[in-house]
């Protein structure tokens, strides 16, 4: 094993060992990815009389999905802590701002036609 | 100038500059979208009873196209680790298929777009009988396709029905030629409608198959209403449009991106490899997080 050979991932601190098993845990992603579309698309076609039901459990599925996403493909499951720091002022703001829309429920405009 | 850390970590932060850039971007992107989603569930649940369009997009087109934009997520990660490894041969491989499903993914979803430009409602001034699933039922409110004079026009509304006279300018020149009112036009209803519950759709649909469609002819005096699936048709196509379209921009401009870096930016693989893995790295983080969007977009437009 010369040093030359590692000189690309030695920058990075990726050894082949290490990578080989990051494309192991993309493909587990990869698939549990495409289980979950399966399953959401499956149980839409059972049409369950609640519909409260159908929205959480579609929802639920997507969070799961979207957290693999965040936590593999954008290595956020090993991340600095500058990345960490602004992604949770992220959720503050995206919070309060999903909460201030959301506080107009009911309230509309006169004269809006609401049906 | 040299822009700093690009290459190597920054010693505080512990990474390179690009990948703090590219999470405060993608910082904003979260705002955007929120703001688009939090209006959704808002108009969403403020919509009257029966008023909120379901069941009118192709849930199998859908699904293939989150196949098609997975896949394409994979095949980033999938690139940017054989570059780790300095297989430059394989990453070209896997950056080829991303573009390939980008592609595919706008193909699918213009391919979409279209089909609704030239899908109507008309809402009748008096209702009248038509076959829905094997029964007479009797409606004003149709979903349907117009043919009109051997074509199935795209885009018309209810003031395209009464025409519209010759424009002239100053000098007399015809700006826009004079279009002759629509007196009546052939209509193909389908079978459903969304005022009907998602079991009664799908029970009409089923009943449906293999029957001949019925053509009947609408006499415009007798229309109340009539617009393609354009977002002036309703609020649920306005936002379908405007969320859709903006996550199409954001998948073309990542496949540009993308494919730069891939094609006549790949120069830099020879003079600074660490560099361009992170311009991999950095345009793979904003591809996930258009793939992320799509997580999001799908069920709650095409299956809620």
């Amino acid at each position: 094993m010369s040093d030359h050979s590692h000189s690309h991932s030695d920058a990075h601190g990726h050894s082949p060992e290490e990578v080989a098993k990051h494309k192991r845990v993309y493909i587990v992603v990869f698939l549990a990815l495409l289980v979950g579309t399966v399953v959401t698309v499956a149980l839409n076609y059972l049409h369950f009389d609640s519909k409260a039901l159908t929205i959480t459990i579609a929802l639920f599925v997507a969070t799961i999905k979207a957290t693999l996403v965040a936590c593999y493909f954008m290595h956020l499951i090993s991340e600095k802590k500058t990345i960490y720091v602004l992604l949770g002022a992220t959720v503050f703001f995206l919070l309060a701002l999903m909460g201030l829309i959301l506080s107009s429920y009911g309230g509309y405009p006169n004269g809006t036609v609401t049906h | 100038m040299e822009i700093p850390y690009t290459s190597k970590p920054r010693p505080d932060t512990g990474i390179y500059n690009s990948k703090v850039g590219i999470w405060l971007f993608l910082a904003s992107e979260v705002m955007l979208f929120g703001a688009l989603f939090s209006s959704y569930i808002l108009l969403r649940v403020g919509a009257g009873e029966g008023t909120w369009p379901h069941g009118l997009l192709s849930i199998p087109i859908g699904t293939f196209n989150t196949f098609v934009l997975i896949t394409s997520s994979v095949t980033v990660v999938m690139g940017w680790a054989a570059l780790q490894v300095g297989n430059f041969g394989r990453y070209k491989v896997y950056q080829a298929i991303t573009i390939l499903c980008a592609l595919g993914f706008l193909g699918i979803k213009s391919f979409e777009y279209r089909d609704k430009f030239k899908h109507y409602e008309v809402w009748l001034k008096n209702p009248i009988t038509v076959h829905q699933g094997g029964k007479a039922v009797l409606t004003d409110r149709l979903l349907g396709h117009i043919e009109y004079q051997g074509h199935h026009p795209y885009f018309w509304t209810t003031p395209r029905l009464a025409g519209s006279p010759e424009i002239k300018d100053k000098d007399g020149k015809v700006v826009k030629a004079a279009v002759a009112a629509v007196e009546s036009f052939k209509f193909q209803p389908d079978p459903i409608h969304y005022t009907m519950t998602p079991k009664e759709m799908a029970h009409a649909k089923a009943e449906a198959k293999g029957h001949a469609h019925e053509v009947i002819e609408i006499k415009s005096s007798d229309v109340k209403r009539l617009s393609a699936f354009i977002p002036s048709h309703s609020t649920f196509f306005a936002i379908y449009f405007t969320l859709t379209a903006l996550h199409g921009l954001h998948v073309l401009g990542g496949a540009l991106v993308i494919f730069y870096i891939w094609g006549p930016g790949a120069k830099m693989w020879k003079t600074d490899p660490q560099r361009y893995m992170n311009r991999v790295e950095v345009s793979g983080l904003f591809w996930h997080f258009v793939d992320l969007v799509w997580i999001f977009l799908f069920p709650i437009i095409y299956l809620l």
